[in-house]
Formats: C-alpha cells, sequence, structure tokens
C-alpha cells in the first residue's frame, strides 16, 4: 500500500470519528443517509468497476433489503437480526438471479437489461400491495405509501433505546469504511484479480482455465449483500421503505453516481454520491423549479470535462501536486 | 501552457463555486421572525399538483404577515423542492425540523410523501400539516389532514349518481393506494344506495393505452363510469373516451378529475359534463372567494390557468395553523395542537370550515359541478358541513391521544 | 364478432405504437450505440410542437408533419453539442442523456408550465357492432406502416441508407470513399430524434401531454429495442410485435397490471433464451 493511501485511509477514519462533533444534528442525519446512499454506489462499483458486470438492479436490492429489514423489525423487533436478514435476503435472490444468468451464459448488456426489468417487474407488484391483507405477518407492506413504522435500529435488545443520530452516522460510517476496505482487499486478493481478468476479457480467463460463472455469480451475491445492508440501514434510518426504490430513476441514479465518481476506484463511488446527492439535495433547497435544469446541465458537464470520472481526476490532481517538490522539474 | 480541456475545467469549477456560493443558505434569520417550513414538489410528474400549491403557500404567508403575523412577529417559509421523490421528503423534513428549527412543517402531496415524513415529525415531536385531498385514516397526534376525505367526496358524489344515472358502477382506479382504499369506499356507499358494481379496474400509474378499457367498459353497459384515475399519464383516458365517442353516451363522475387541472389539458368537447365534488372552486359564488379570487389574479396574473381545490386547502391549513399559535400565545407544539384542538372555525374561501378535535380533520361543504366549455367547472349541488366520517369513526386522539398511525378500512 | 374485431384493432393498435416510439431508439441505440436516456424527452418535444402549432392555428396534420422536422433538428443540435465527444463510450452517453433528460423536462416545464391544454383525437369514431371505435387508432396504425415501410427502403434501398449502414460497420472505409463519417453520424442521429418526435407527435392527440411523459414509454423502448437485437427494422419490428401482443392481450383478458407484468416477463424469458435478441434467430452473432 502506498503512502499516499495509507495517508488517505487514516484521514477518512480521523474525519469518521472527528466530523460529529462538528456537526449540527440535521447535518449528521443528512450525512448518514449519504454514506448509506454510498455503500449502494459501492455494491454496484464492485460488481462492475471490479467484475465489469453491470447491474441495473442494485437499487431493487437495496429495496429488498430495506423490506425484509421492515419485516424482520416489526415482526420479532430484533433489529440486529433484521439487519442481517437484510443483507441475506438480496444475497439469496442475486444466487438465483446470477445462477440463471451466468450458467446460461447470458451476455453482459442482456445481464443489464435483464436486471432492470426484474427491477420494474418488482415495482409494478410491490406497488400493487395497498391492500391491508398484503402483509407478511404483523407487517402491511402498504402498496405504494410503502411500510412505515419501521423501528430503528436498536444495539440493546428489542426494548433497548434505538441508535440516536451520532451512533448512527458511526454506524454507517464505520460499516461503509468497512466494506470499503473489504471490497479493497478482496479486488488486491486473487480471486478479486481473476475478477478483473474477467473483466477485461472473459474468453481468455475461459481459455486459462478459470470457471467464470462460480466467481460472477459470488461477486454478483456479495455485491447483493453490500445493497441488501444498505437497505436495511436506510429502512433503520427513515423508518420507511417504499417502491420507489424499484422505479426507473432510482435504478438508473446508482449508476450514475458510480460514473460520476469514476468507476473501478471504489473510493470514487463514494464521492460519485455524496457529489450527486448532495447537489440534489441543494437545488432542491433553492426551491425554485429550475433545479432539474440545473443538475442535468451540471451532469453534462462533468461527463464532457472529466472522461474518467471525478476520482481518477482527483488522484491525478493530488499526485501531480505531489510530484511538484522543490528540486524536481516543474511539469507543465 | 493549458490545454482546452484543462482551461474548461478551471472555469467549470470556478462557476460550480459561485453557483453555490449564491444559493440561499437558509437559515440566520432577522431576530422576530418566525420560520415555518414547507415541502412541495415544484418539479418532476407531480408538480402538476404542486405548483397551485406553491403559489397558495405564498399568498398565504403574505396575507398572514400582512395581517400582523402570528404572536406579532412575521412569517418566514422555507420552502424545499422535493423533486417529486419521496427520499427528499424525509430529508428535508429531517432538515426543516432539525436545522432550520421551523414552528410548523407544511407539505407532501401524494400519500407516499406524506408517510416519508410522518416518521421524522413522530421521531421529533414536530407539528405537521398535510393539505391535500387522500384517502383519510391518518390519525397521529402531532399531525392535521385539511384535505377533503372519501365520506366528504365519495360518501355524497355515490348516492347522488345512483339517483341521478342508475344503480349500475363501473369503477377505474389508479393502482396506489388512494385508488384501491377509495375503491373500497366506493364499493360501501354503492351498497348502502343499493347500487351494483359491475366491474371495478386498477390502472398503473404509467398506463397511457386504454383501450382494452374502454373496451370492457363498453360491454358491460354500466349506468356511469366511476374515475378514481390520478396523473398525467391518465388524462390519455377521457381522452380516449371521447375519441371513441363514449363520453356522450356514458357519464363520468370523479372525485379527482380536476385536481391536476385536466380539464385545462383536456379540451372542452373531451371533459364537458364530467361530474366532480370538491370543497372549493375557482366558480364559488361567495364574497370571501370573490374577493380570494381577485387578489389571487392580482398577485399572480389574470392568466392563471385555475386555482384548484389544493391551493384552496393549502391556504385554510395555514390560516389555522395562525389562528391555533394565536390563541396558544405560544410556538410549541404541545400548545399549539390543544387550541388546534379547540374546536376552531375559520371563514375560508369555501365557506366556513371547522376543525374536528377528535380527528384532527376539517368539516367541509362539500360543492358538485359539471366541467363546462370555459375550462372551469358549473356548479348545481351543495351539501354543507360534511364530517369526515371516515377518520372520525376509527380515531378520537381526545380519548386516545398516543397514536401515531394511518387505519385503513377493513370491509 | 364485432368483439373479436375491436380487439384486434386494439391489439394492432398498442403493436404499432410501440413500434413506432422504439424505432428512433432503435436507431440511436442499435445503430449507433448511444444509450440516449432523453429518447422519451425527444417524444415529448415531438408532443410538444404539434400543441404549439396548433395554438397558432395549424391544423393538427401540419404540426405532425413538423414535428419530425423540429425535433430531429434539436437532435442534431444536441449531437454536435454534446453526443459526438461520446462515441464509444456508451456508459457516458448513459450520464450525459440523463442530464440531458432532467434539463429537457425542466426546461419545457419553465417555458410551458406542467398543464398546457391538449389537442381532441381528431376523425371521430365508428360504430362496429355495439362498440365504438375511435377512427384515429387505424390512422396511427397506417401511419407506422407508411414508416416502417419508409425505413425499409431508404434503409436498404437508397445510397443514404448504404452509406448509413456502412459507416456503423466500418467509418475508416466510408472515410476512404469520400464520406465524412462524422456527417453521417450526425445525420443518424437527427433521423434517430425526428422519428422520436414523429412518433410523440402522433401519440399527442392521445394522451394529456405534459412534461414529464417520456417517462412512462422510455423502460419500454428500451427493453424493446434490446429484445430486438441488432438489427434496427426487423428486430425492432419483431420485439415490438411479440412484446406489444402479450401487453395488450392480456390487458384485454385482464387487467393492464397483468399486462405490464407479462410483458416484462416475456421479455426476460427472451433474453435468456436469445443472446443476441430476436435479431439472433437469423443472423449469426458477430
Amino acid at each position: 500500500m502506498s503512502r499516499l493511501e495509507l495517508g488517505a485511509w487514516a484521514l477518512g477514519v480521523l474525519v469518521l470519528v472527528v466530523l460529529p462533533q462538528a456537526l449540527s444534528l440535521f447535518q449528521l442525519v443528512q450525512y448518514t443517509v449519504f454514506m448509506i446512499y454510498a455503500l449502494l454506489a459501492l455494491s454496484l462499483d464492485f460488481i462492475w468497476g471490479i467484475a465489469g458486470i453491470l447491474s441495473f438492479g442494485q437499487a431493487a436490492l437495496f429495496g429488498i433489503g430495506g423490506y425484509v429489514y421492515g419485516i424482520v423489525a416489526i415482526n420479532f423487533g430484533l433489529t440486529p437480526l433484521a439487519l442481517l436478514a437484510g443483507a441475506l435476503a438480496p444475497a439469496a435472490a442475486a444466487g438465483i438471479i446470477g445462477y440463471v444468468a451466468f450458467y446460461g451464459r447470458v451476455g453482459s448488456m442482456y445481464f443489464a437489461v435483464v436486471t432492470l426489468t426484474v427491477t420494474l417487474i418488482l415495482y409494478q407488484v410491490m406497488g400493487s400491495t395497498a391492500d391491508p391483507r398484503y402483509a407478511v405477518g404483523a407487517a402491511e407492506l402498504g402498496g405504494y405509501n410503502g411500510m412505515t413504522n419501521i423501528p430503528s435500529l436498536s444495539l440493546a435488545g428489542p426494548a433497548g433505546q434505538p441508535v440516536g443520530p451520532a451512533e448512527g452516522f458511526y454506524l454507517a460510517g464505520g460499516l461503509l469504511l468497512l466494506v470499503l476496505a473489504s471490497c479493497v482487499a478482496l479486488a488486491r486478493s486473487s480471486y478479486g484479480r481473476v475478477l478483473q481478468g474477467i473483466r477485461e476479457n472473459e474468453r481468455r480467463m475461459e481459455l486459462l482455465g478459470y470457471d467464470v460463472r462460480w466467481r460472477k455469480l459470488l461477486a454478483f451475491a456479495i455485491s447483493a449483500a453490500i445493497a441488501g445492508l444498505a437497505g436495511g440501514l436506510f429502512a433503520s434510518w427513515g423508518n420507511f421503505i417504499n417502491p420507489e426504490v424499484f422505479s426507473l430513476p432510482q435504478a438508473a441514479i446508482v449508476v450514475i453516481w458510480v460514473l460520476v465518481g469514476g468507476r473501478g476506484s471504489l473510493w470514487g463511488a463514494v464521492l460519485g454520491t455524496v457529489l450527486v446527492q448532495y447537489l440534489a439535495s441543494l437545488l432542491g433547497q433553492a426551491g425554485a423549479t429550475y433545479t432539474t435544469v440545473l443538475l442535468g446541465v451540471m451532469l453534462i458537464a462533468i461527463v464532457l470535462l472529466f472522461r474518467r470520472g471525478l476520482a481518477p481526476a482527483l488522484t491525478e490532481a493530488l499526485a501531480h501536486a505531489v510530484r511538484r517538490r522543490p528540486g524536481m522539474a516543474a511539469r507543465g | 501552457m493549458l490545454t482546452r480541456r484543462q482551461a474548461l475545467r478551471r472555469f467549470g469549477a470556478a462557476s460550480l463555486g459561485l453557483a453555490l456560493a449564491d444559493l440561499p443558505p437558509g437559515r440566520g434569520q432577522a431576530a422576530e421572525e418566525i420560520v415555518v417550513g414547507t415541502l412541495l414538489d415544484s418539479t418532476g410528474p407531480i408538480n402538476i399538483y404542486g405548483l397551485p400549491m406553491v403559489d397558495a403557500t405564498r399568498f398565504a404567508i403574505d396575507d398572514i404577515n400582512a395581517s400582523g403575523g402570528v404572536l406579532g412577529r412575521k412569517l418566514r417559509v422555507v420552502q424545499f423542492d422535493t423533486q417529486s421523490n419521496n427520499q427528499l421528503y424525509t430529508q428535508y423534513a429531517t432538515q426543516l425540523i432539525l436545522e432550520s428549527k421551523v414552528a410548523v412543517l407544511m407539505g407532501g402531496i401524494t400519500s407516499a410523501s406524506r408517510e416519508a415524513v410522518r416518521p421524522v415529525v413522530d421521531k421529533y415531536g414536530a407539528l405537521y400539516f398535510y393539505n391535500e385531498q387522500y384517502e383519510g385514516g391518518v390519525c397521529d397526534k402531532n399531525v392535521f389532514c385539511t384535505g377533503v376525505t372519501p365520506a366528504q367526496q365519495i360518501g355524497n358524489l355515490v348516492p347522488w349518481s345512483v339517483q341521478e344515472y342508475g344503480p349500475k358502477f363501473y369503477t377505474l382506479a389508479a393502482d396506489y393506494n388512494y385508488g384501491h382504499i377509495s375503491a373500497d369506499w366506493v364499493k360501501l356507499y354503492l351498497q348502502k344506495s343499493k347500487g351494483e358494481l359491475l366491474a371495478q379496474e386498477f390502472i398503473p400509474l404509467d398506463v397511457v393505452d386504454f383501450g382494452s378499457v374502454i373496451q370492457r367498459i363498453e360491454s358491460a353497459r354500466p349506468s356511469v363510469v366511476f374515475s378514481l384515475l390520478v396523473g398525467g399519464n391518465h388524462i390519455a383516458f377521457y381522452r380516449q373516451f371521447a375519441a371513441a365517442g363514449l363520453n356522450k353516451k356514458i357519464p363520468v363522475v370523479s372525485p379527482t378529475f380536476g385536481l391536476g387541472n385536466e380539464q385545462i389539458v383536456l379540451k372542452p368537447e373531451e371533459a364537458e359534463g364530467i361530474v366532480v365534488i370538491y370543497p372549493y372552486f375557482q366558480e364559488l359564488d361567495n364574497e370571501a372567494n370573490r374577493k380570494w379570487v381577485a387578489a389571487w389574479h392580482q398577485r399572480f396574473g389574470a392568466g392563471y390557468p385555475y386555482i384548484t381545490d389544493s391551493a384552496s386547502t393549502v391556504w385554510n391549513g395555514w390560516h389555522l395553523w395562525a389562528m391555533a399559535a394565536d390563541k396558544a400565545g405560544s410556538l410549541e407544539p404541545a400548545k399549539v395542537i390543544a387550541a388546534l384542538e379547540s374546536g376552531l372555525t375559520f371563514d375560508a374561501p369555501e365557506g366556513r370550515i371547522a376543525l374536528d378535535p377528535q380527528s384532527h380533520h376539517v368539516v367541509h361543504t362539500v360543492h358538485m359541478a359539471r366541467v363546462n366549455d370555459k375550462k372551469g367547472f358549473t356548479i348545481f349541488k351543495t351539501v354543507e358541513n360534511v364530517e369526515p366520517s371516515d377518520t372520525k369513526q376509527v380515531c378520537d386522539l381526545i380519548a386516545k391521544p398516543g397514536q401515531h398511525t394511518q387505519y385503513t378500512p377493513k370491509f | 364478432m364485432d368483439q373479436v374485431l375491436v380487439t384486434a384493432v386494439g391489439v394492432l393498435f398498442a403493436i404499432s405504437t410501440l413500434v413506432l416510439l422504439a424505432l428512433g431508439l432503435a436507431v440511436i441505440f442499435g445503430m449507433m450505440g448511444v444509450v440516449n436516456l432523453a429518447q422519451g424527452e425527444f417524444l415529448m418535444l415531438g408532443a410538444y410542437t404539434v400543441l404549439v402549432s396548433t395554438s397558432h392555428g395549424l391544423p393538427v396534420w401540419a404540426g405532425m408533419a413538423l414535428a419530425p422536422f423540429v425535433v430531429g433538428a434539436i437532435g442534431v443540435l444536441f449531437e454536435r453539442s454534446i453526443i459526438r465527444f461520446l462515441y464509444g463510450r456508451p456508459l457516458d452517453t448513459m450520464l450525459a442523456t440523463w442530464g440531458l433528460s432532467l434539463a429537457l423536462v425542466g426546461a419545457v416545464t419553465l417555458v410551458m408550465g406542467p398543464a398546457t391544454e391538449g389537442i381532441a383525437t381528431p376523425l371521430g369514431s365508428i360504430e362496429i357492432g355495439r362498440y365504438s371505435l375511435s377512427v384515429y387508432r387505424l390512422v396511427v396504425i397506417a401511419i407506422t406502416g407508411g414508416t416502417v415501410l419508409a425505413a425499409y427502403l431508404v434503409l436498404g434501398h437508397t445510397r443514404a441508407g448504404l452509406v448509413a449502414r456502412a459507416t456503423m460497420q466500418a467509418p475508416g472505409l466510408v472515410a476512404a470513399s469520400g464520406v465524412d463519417p462524422r456527417h453521417v453520424f450526425m445525420a443518424t442521429f437527427g433521423v434517430g430524434a425526428a422519428l422520436a418526435g414523429l412518433a410523440g407527435a402522433v401519440m399527442a392527440p392521445l394522451t394529456g401531454v405534459v412534461p414529464s411523459m417520456g417517462l412512462a414509454f422510455i423502460a419500454k423502448i428500451f427493453i424493446t429495442v434490446m429484445v430486438g437485437g441488432s438489427t434496427v427494422l426487423l428486430g425492432t419490428a419483431a420485439s415490438s410485435g411479440v412484446l406489444g401482443l402479450a401487453e395488450s392481450a392480456v390487458s384485454y383478458v385482464s387487467t393492464p397490471i397483468y399486462g405490464q407484468v407479462a410483458m416484462l416477463t416475456l421479455a426476460l424469458v427472451l433474453l435468456r433464451l436469445l443472446p443476441d435478441g430476436i435479431s439472433g434467430l437469423w443472423r449469426e452473432r458477430r
């Protein structure tokens, strides 16, 4: 690990620990959800940036995680268990879809469309559950209104106090850093390197003797677990989940986050998410009708000006600045 | 030597920085002002409902300030555009309550958006007004719903339709919570009026081809089509119904038509004759409304498309809160809630309304009207002081104050 | 009997609208590889063109004839300013066109407002047995047929079509023979936008025209084009036929909800069975 990287990690941990002291209550709550979204974006960057498989279904896996968390939390009150269930259920779903797709050798562009189609089917289905009889135990699915009154995560047992904003921030941030570190480590492991080889040229990896199918399936399941974890955290944060997570704009925005940040760098996904969401949130506060025009124009500008996303541009700029030390020839 | 790309990047960054610096920070008020918050969709598909409500908010705040404000202090409204996105409702609600520390939060248009806001309001003990027609049933100490509900609309529209047109109903409802619950209410009132439900269909919100639906309606030969269709895409039904010449053969009644200015998007010959029912119409012929409409047109222009019932509801909501805060002598939610539960009445443009203490809903006078050929409505019947019985019969927040839920009818 | 006839017309109409809507995207995405998330907004612009021209006194048909040119020109404008920097980068086109879509919806809302008076469906209705049928639906079927025929003739039997197809496959060769591929890209994108404009204009008398109307179509047409595969015309036509048939047939038998789910499920099945979409049935996988 280079010194620059080590420094960046240390900085990240430091910022996470120190930041809550400096933030207002509202900012704590808002940055928490940004980090939850970033976790979702990370799940896509793992399956896409590392393994090269474009999935439009990360938002759907996020949604499944949220709904499962809600169902388990409302029925049993064991919220840490609910969070775990929220991570595992999408992984199981991804296992099934992945099996059908990868063992059936579906092409990559078509995998993207398949995941989009499944997401849209879920949108229709979950949206039709408005009738109160659509409930799992005590948890009503709620149709387009969604599932409400979902209990927040509580680390002190079912009757205990739910986590407050600061604890929520640490939890989301801590999990984000942990998952980020794990993904980076995984990408550098031999499994991860084979994945990247699959991304570069799948046929070559097959000819070299690697079974690409289970590797892709595993990668998809891992990304699903990450997305589901984010979904559970989201349901805990907002105390609700609704079918909007299965809509086309939501499915697309996850891709946008990763593209803006630069896919493949993993931390770029975090950067892209925070930037886009912060901008959208800021523009909405202006309260005027030109918000969508501005956001659209900004996205176009980012694409045209930053070819590979913002993260690579930033690292380049940083490395450039570091290189410009006295004694070295100045570079234009 | 800068490449063009580098120059563009620097320019872009500088502009971005300038643009961000220019945006209003949303904090730091004059010492005397009261900060209040509103969340409405100015952009995205829901803005067909949202934009008149945004205008009504400004109009109401200015009016309250012109008559001395609340507790002698002026109101400053912080308005966020939730961009038809429910996640933003939760985010901005949290921001308005925690950071801007608003004395009251008003807003939400679809029921989904309201349900995204309620948990936040309950979590932080804030006061919240939902000023829009909806399916009824919200029973929450911190929440006041001033919009018109099924008992008030459907409860009158169904018996009248059975009398006027006949007993055989064909229900078309938007496929989401409001549609499903309202369709259940239609069934209930139809039973009471000895009518017959031939069929009910739920249409997803993004359907634009109603060919199959219209064909089934023709097969069934109902006396009347009861429409609970919602949103821009569903306007296609009325257009295609008229294209098949059916608007002259089968009457359509609807408690949702007009809220999104459908009568403006459709041509007069397509929409004429559709029967609707609301507490407020721009055409209401009373002293208070004549003045109100004139003031609205002076403020927003004589060419304003149409002042919707939602706009009037928003106006009512702000004034009810202002009255209660003045009565309570305080901005503290608990005290204002107590004042709101003291049996307030208000002289609204629609007439006199009363805020029901037990259910936190409003007693409305409803009017029935037909779409006319001037992109408006001609009122022909009035029913006074209709209680929000749908919510009232299950919700008593005076006897049981600790509730934070929405009841759904089980038939 | 009359019910069968009216249902048949209804199903054919549903297929036709899908073909018309998907054709523009088939050109832009199928031929050029640009993931145009703003295609729904090009549709919307076509619908608004008709609205604006009728409000200035032009007959509806004139507005419909005008729409492809107007939207085609707008398409060329965006191609020159944004898209041409992004060829070969499909994911970046996705991001840019998403931004374009947001900007267009916002801009139209600012200029036109959220609720504009629309156009009633022209030509009235005819009686078929106990059912009334809107004559305009038959016109739409005819317009679609004409458009598909025209596209087939242009693409397959004119020099322009030949140049377009050649440029998509081997731009270098085309350049060597004296035609600037960049001009071909520009024209092709314009044609794709024009087709969307035509589709939107045709839809305008059938639905409520609002700035966000594109959202209702975009997912459906993308899936249709993908299931169609790489042959622009036959693939899209076949795919629209199959998917449109599934959606409308199920809608006629039960309700629109099941119709939509049926269409999506069928798309899934087809994608699983045919890696290159329906085109794979008659084409070698390249």
